[in-house]
């Protein structure tokens, strides 16, 4: 959920009129630079894209014959579109105010250049308008690579991450995930702003990993590569054996994770497996599997 | 079961509030879980419940899942409305 309010705060733009407007919700990530749209061609107009002007479209407007240019204006600056953002700091026309405040569309202005705000709002919005969801569960960075440990409360997941912390790995989250896909590839998590690097243990009550071991303990986001889920050793279920073919993959928003399934007894050393892990995963990804001479 | 209930209480339910709810619904043999808009958690995990960060006046809908559901109903809706 993006308002264009927040935007306006985030951007510092200034308010040129359609104010009534600022609660309108952005739900579409791409961006578009009316030109063609300016000029007529109305099939791919997508109104729910955030509108850029720059010299290209101003000039275009200014051009046109006087009684043109307001039907064309208005038939690009439709309802739907959440805001209107002028580059530059360049002049605005008459006709683009008096339509934004008929209609109820910010219109903003910036001294960015095109280009630069549209680099700067691409990586704004596909981060904030990422699918994203919140998980159950630990995110540890280990030797470079985001584990997420999984598996029922009191399993002891945070214990495994205090454990790992020790041995130098660093703690993105504690017991809730906020996970976000950020491309096709990648879905990244962090903790929830309340309890950012913060670790419940059971016992010792709730620590405070940055005070206690320091900033090189913590990081605040990871793309999550591997799962690792707890589990109560269960008698007759089979466990992995060999190690040979590649674990079975678990999908988050889309992406599939490779998960490894850990059952936890006494005399095993979860953070160690876990490291284990994670190295034989990267051995895996760089094809060089272990094979066994058996 | 399941049933929306308002944070009365000025402050929200702040960190001691969150763990007298966590006590609570760790007594009852059922899964207890709050929503607040799109997020649902585990009432049972004091981490989960402060990531949350439930203010006044807020709606939070309490989901009970099994064994003596309805006390833990009432039990953790008395808490929320407190």
């Amino acid at each position: 959920m993006l308002t264009v309010r927040e935007l306006v705060e985030e951007f510092n733009f200034e308010i040129l009129a359609g104010k009534e407007g600022l609660a309108k919700q952005i739900e579409d990530y791409s961006i578009k630079r009316p030109s063609a749209e300016l000029v007529g061609y109305l099939t791919y107009l997508t109104p729910k894209r955030i509108q850029i002007y720059g010299r290209t479209e101003l000039g275009l407007i200014q051009q046109m014959e006087e009684t043109t240019r307001r039907v064309n204006i208005a038939n690009v600056m439709v309802k739907e579109v959440p805001c209107i953002i002028v580059t530059r700091g360049l002049p605005v026309p008459e006709e683009l105010i008096d339509l934004a405040n008929e209609r109820q569309i910010p219109l903003l202005t910036t001294e960015r250049s095109t280009t630069r705000l549209f680099y700067l709002l691409i990586r704004y919005l596909t981060n904030h308008l990422a699918p994203s969801t919140l998980l159950h569960g630990g995110l540890v960075d280990v030797y470079g690579v985001g584990v997420l440990i999984t598996g029922e409360s009191g399993i002891g997941k945070s214990e495994v991450a205090l454990e790992l912390i020790k041995n130098g790995h660093l703690l993105v989250a504690d017991d809730a995930v906020e996970v976000r896909r950020v491309d096709e590839e990648h879905v990244r998590g962090r903790a929830p702003k309340r309890i950012k690097h913060l670790l419940e243990v059971r016992g010792l009550g709730i620590l405070d990993v940055t005070t206690l071991f320091g900033e090189s303990a913590v990081r605040d986001e990871k793309d999550i590569h591997l799962i690792v889920h707890l589990e109560e050793w269960q008698e007759g279920k089979e466990y992995d054996r060999l190690g040979i073919d590649p674990p079975p993959t678990t999908e988050i928003l889309g992406i599939d994770l490779p998960k490894i399934i850990v059952p936890v007894r006494p005399g095993r050393t979860i953070a160690t497996i876990i490291e284990v892990a994670v190295m034989q995963n990267r051995l895996r990804h760089e094809k060089k599997v272990p094979i066994l001479n058996l | 079961m399941e049933k929306t209930f308002t944070i009365k209480s000025p402050s929200g339910l702040h960190a001691r509030p969150a763990a007298l709810l966590v006590q609570k619904a760790g007594s009852f043999p059922c899964d207890v879980f709050l929503v607040k808009g799109e997020k649902k958690v585990n009432a049972k995990s004091i981490m989960s419940l402060l990531a949350l960060g439930i203010e006044a006046n807020e709606e939070i809908v309490v989901i009970t899942e099994g064994e003596k559901e309805a006390e833990a109903l009432q039990a953790i809706g008395e808490l929320l409305e407190a």
